[in-house]
C-alpha cells in the first residue's frame, strides 16, 4: 500500500516535470525562431511612450521601461488604497443600513447590494466612463454642484488646502496623542485590574487624540488656506484634478466593492448571539461598552478574513484599468509586452507584484487570525 | 398608519433618513423615467432622431443591433443555429436548477445538449455548414464560455479539493500550488498569459485559436476558486462519516464516491452558485483580450460613427442582460439554501 502511494506520486510528479520541460523547451525553440530576445534587460530600455498620470514620481517618455512600470506600480497602490477605504466606509454604512428598523432604509440598501452584484465590474466601468466623458459638459460648462468644485468631461476638479509648515506639527501632534492614548490606556487597564475602579480610558484617549493637534491647530492660527481649480485655457489647474480614468476605476471598485462589504458587515452583526446583548445588560453594561467589549470584537471576528479577501479582490480588479485606459500596472506592462515582444517577462512581472501582494496578506491575516482565535477552541 | 410611524419614523434619525430618500428618490426617479420611457427613441435606422434636441434615451441603438450583440459576426442566414444553441442552454440551465430532475440522467442529458450545441455552432455535417469559431460572438459566446468553462472547471475542481485533503504530499503540494497561485493572480493576467505566451509553449505548426485559448484560461481560473468550495463542503462533513465507511472496509474511491462527495456537494450548493455567478461576470473579461462577447459586440456597435456617444444606452442595456441571468442564479441560490435548511433542520428534530 505504501510503496503504491509512493510510486504513484514519483509518476505524478515524473508527468508535470515532463509536461514543464516540454513547454519550455518548446518556448525556447520559439523565442529563436522568432529572435525574441529573453531575459530583464529590457527594463533598463527608453520606454519611449507617454503616461497619462505619474502622480508623486516624474515620469517622461525618455525614462525607462523599469521606471514605468514602477510609476504603473504606484497608480495600482494608488487607485487600491483610496478604494479600500472608500469601500470600506460605504460598505459599512450600507451593511448597517440594512439591518436598520428604517423599512425604506433597509430595502434601499438592499436593493443596492443586489444590484451592484449582479452587474460585472467591467460593464460598470464603462457605464461610468461613458457617463464622464460622454454626458458631463466640457471644462467651460462644468457643473458645479459645490463651490470650488467641478465636474467635467476631463474629470474633477476639487479644492484641497494649501500646504502650511504648521500641517507637519499637527501631524506631530497627532502621533504624540496616540502615543499618550495608549499610554493611559495601559495604565487605566493596570489600575483597573488592581484596584477595581474603572477609568474611562476611551474617552481620555479620544481626547488627546483629537485634543492636541486641534490645539496645534488653533495655536498656528487655524492654516485653512485652499488651493482651488480655475479654469485655464481647456482644462482646469490648481487644487486637484482627478482624471476622468482615474475616478471612474476610483468609483466603479469603490461602488462594487461596497456591495459585497456590506453582506460582509450584516452576516458579521447579525453572526453574535442575541444573549451576548443580553447577558451584557444584565451585567449592567451601558450600551456604547456593550458594544465596544462585547459585540464588536465577536463581530469582528466574523468580519474581518472576509474583508481582507475584499479587499485582495479589490487590488487584484484594479487590474481592469487596462481597460478603460487608467495606467496601472497592467495597463503598462502590456504596453511594454507589446512594444518589446517580451510577453513572458512582462507576464512575470505582474504575477509576480500581485501574488507578493497577495501571499503578504495571507501571511498577515493567519498570524491575526491565531491571535483572535477563540482559546482553547480546535481550529 | 402605525406601520409607518413605526417602520419610517421610530425616531428622528430614522425620520431624516426616510425623507432624505424620498427626497432623492423625488429628484432622480421621475427624470429617469421621462428620459429613459417617455422621450426615448425606440425605433429608428439611424441615430438622427436620437440626436434630436429634447431626445431621451436611444433604445434604438439596441433594436437596430440586435441580431448583432445577440450573435456577434455568424453568417447571418445561419443565425438560428446560435439562436437554438441559447434556448437550448437556457432549458438545460432551467431543468438542473429544478430539482425534480436531480438524478444521473441528467449529466447525460448536458453530455448530450452539449454535443449537439457543439454540432450546431460548428455544423459542417447534417447538412449544415460549417462555421468557424472566429465568427462566433455575442450574447451565444457570453453563454458558452461560461457553460464550457463551468462544465470542465467543475470535475477538475473537485480533483483538487480532493487533493489538497490528500495524505498524499506530492498530490497535496501541486493542488495547493495551482489553487493559491491562480487565486493570487487577477484574471486578466490568465488571459494575457493565454492569448500571448500560450503560443509560444507549443511546437511549431501546433496552434490553437484564441477561443479555446481563453477557455482554457478560464477553465484553469474557475477550477481554482471552485476547489475550495468544494473543499468547504468536504471539511463540513463529519469525520464520523468517513471513518464508518472506512470501518465498512470501503476502498478510497468508493468511499468518496459513494460516501463523502455526495453529501459535501450537497451542502456546497448555494456557495458553488455564488461562484458560477462570479465566472458568469468574469466572462466579460475577454473584451480584454478581443474575444467577440456580449460586452465586445456592444463596444464594436458603439464604435461605429453612426452609433458613437450612445454610451450610457449600451452598457445599461449590457448591464440588464447580465443582470437578468446573475440575479436569476442568486435568488435561485438564496431559496436552495433556505430549502436545504429546512430539510436538514426537519432531519434532526425527527432523530
Amino acid at each position: 500500500m505504501r510503496a503504491r502511494a509512493v510510486a504513484a506520486q514519483l509518476a505524478l510528479l515524473a508527468a508535470v516535470a515532463f509536461v514543464v520541460w516540454y513547454l519550455a523547451s518548446n518556448t525556447v525553440a520559439n523565442l529563436e525562431a522568432r529572435r525574441i530576445a529573453s531575459g530583464f534587460g529590457f527594463l533598463a530600455r527608453e520606454a519611449g511612450f507617454e503616461i497619462g498620470e505619474s502622480p508623486f514620481l516624474s515620469y517622461g517618455a525618455a525614462d525607462s521601461y523599469a521606471r514605468a512600470i514602477l510609476i504603473g506600480l504606484i497608480n495600482t497602490f494608488r487607485v487600491a488604497l483610496i478604494g479600500v477605504v472608500l469601500a470600506t466606509v460605504l460598505g459599512t454604512l450600507l451593511g448597517l443600513a440594512r439591518l436598520s428598523r428604517n423599512w425604506l432604509l433597509a430595502k434601499f440598501a438592499a436593493g443596492y447590494v443586489e444590484l451592484l452584484r449582479n452587474v460585472p465590474l467591467l460593464v460598470q466601468l464603462f457605464f461610468l466612463y461613458a457617463v464622464i466623458t460622454e454626458n458631463l459638459p466640457g471644462p467651460r460648462a462644468a457643473l458645479s454642484p459645490l463651490p470650488g468644485v467641478f465636474l467635467s468631461n476631463r474629470g474633477f476638479a476639487f479644492p484641497v488646502l494649501q500646504p502650511h509648515a504648521a500641517h507637519a506639527w499637527i501631524g506631530v501632534a497627532l502621533l504624540a496623542g496616540m502615543v499618550l492614548a495608549w499610554l493611559v490606556a495601559r495604565w487605566a487597564r493596570r489600575r483597573q485590574a488592581l484596584t477595581g475602579q474603572p477609568f474611562p480610558a476611551f474617552a481620555a484617549g479620544a481626547a488627546l487624540v483629537l485634543g492636541l493637534p486641534l490645539v496645534v491647530f488653533l495655536a498656528a492660527g487655524a492654516p485653512l488656506a485652499l488651493a482651488r481649480p480655475s479654469l485655464q485655457g481647456f482644462n482646469f489647474t490648481g487644487g486637484a484634478v482627478l482624471s476622468p480614468e482615474f475616478a471612474t476605476l476610483l468609483g466603479g471598485l469603490t461602488l462594487y466593492t461596497a456591495a459585497f462589504i456590506a453582506e460582509i458587515v450584516r452576516a458579521g452583526v447579525q453572526a453574535v448571539d442575541r444573549g451576548q446583548f443580553e447577558a451584557a445588560y444584565s451585567l449592567g453594561l451601558p450600551r456604547p461598552r456593550t458594544m465596544r467589549l462585547v459585540i464588536l470584537p465577536q463581530a469582528l471576528r466574523v468580519i474581518i478574513p472576509p474583508l481582507t479577501s475584499q479587499y485582495l479582490n479589490l487590488t487584484k480588479n484594479s487590474s481592469l484599468a487596462v481597460a478603460i485606459g487608467y495606467p496601472d500596472l497592467v495597463s503598462i506592462a502590456n504596453t511594454t509586452m507589446n512594444q518589446t515582444g517580451q510577453a513572458i517577462e512582462g507576464i512575470a512581472i505582474i504575477m509576480a507584484v500581485y501574488l507578493s501582494i497577495s501571499l503578504s496578506i495571507s501571511v498577515l491575516m493567519n498570524w491575526y487570525n491565531k491571535r483572535i482565535a477563540l482559546k482553547g477552541a480546535r481550529a | 398608519m402605525r406601520w409607518v410611524r413605526e417602520n419610517l419614523f421610530g425616531n428622528w434619525a430614522s425620520a431624516i433618513a426616510t425623507l432624505a430618500i424620498l427626497w432623492l428618490a423625488w429628484k432622480l426617479v421621475p427624470p429617469f423615467v421621462q428620459w429613459a420611457l417617455i422621450d426615448a427613441v425606440w425605433v429608428s435606422p439611424d441615430s438622427r432622431p436620437c440626436r434630436a434636441e429634447g431626445a431621451g434615451a436611444c433604445w434604438a441603438l439596441i433594436a437596430e443591433k440586435h441580431r448583432f450583440i445577440l450573435f456577434g459576426t455568424y453568417p447571418f442566414e445561419h443565425q438560428w443555429r446560435p439562436g437554438l444553441a441559447i434556448l437550448l442552454l437556457i432549458a438545460l440551465y432551467v431543468a438542473s436548477a429544478l430539482r425534480r430532475f436531480w438524478r444521473p440522467a441528467l449529466a447525460l442529458a448536458w453530455i448530450g445538449g452539449l454535443a449537439l450545441i457543439g454540432l450546431l455552432m460548428w455544423g459542417g455535417t447534417a447538412g449544415l455548414a460549417y462555421v468557424e469559431n472566429e465568427r462566433w460572438g455575442g450574447l451565444a459566446l457570453t453563454l458558452l464560455l461560461a457553460t464550457f468553462g463551468i462544465a470542465f472547471a467543475f470535475p477538475l475542481s473537485i480533483l483538487l479539493a480532493l487533493g489538497r485533503r490528500s495524505k498524499l504530499p506530492a498530490v497535496r503540494a501541486l493542488s495547493v500550488l495551482w489553487i493559491e497561485l491562480v487565486r493570487g493572480v487577477p484574471l486578466i493576467s490568465l488571459l494575457f498569459m493565454a492569448s500571448v505566451m500560450l503560443p509560444l509553449f507549443l511546437p511549431e505548426g501546433v496552434n490553437i485559436d484564441k477561443l479555446l485559448r481563453a477557455l482554457l484560461a478560464m477553465i484553469v481560473f474557475a477550477a481554482a476558486y471552485l476547489a475550495e468550495v468544494v473543499r468547504g463542503g468536504l471539511q463540513a462533513i463529519p469525520h464520523g462519516q468517513g471513518e464508518a465507511a472506512d470501518a465498512l472496509g470501503l476502498p478510497y474511491w468508493r468511499k468518496t464516491l459513494l460516501v463523502i462527495l455526495p453529501q459535501a456537494l450537497r451542502i456546497s450548493i448555494p456557495p458553488l452558485v455564488n461562484t458560477f455567478i462570479a465566472f458568469f461576470k468574469d466572462t466579460s473579461l475577454v473584451v480584454i483580450i478581443g474575444l467577440f462577447d456580449l460586452l465586445t459586440s456592444i463596444k464594436v456597435a458603439l464604435g461605429e460613427p453612426a452609433w458613437s456617444g450612445f454610451g450610457v444606452e449600451a452598457y445599461l442595456f449590457a448591464a440588464l442582460v447580465y443582470f437578468a441571468f446573475c440575479f436569476a442564479m442568486s435568488r435561485y441560490s438564496q431559496d436552495l439554501e433556505r430549502e436545504l435548511e429546512r430539510g436538514h433542520a426537519r432531519t434532526e428534530r425527527g432523530v
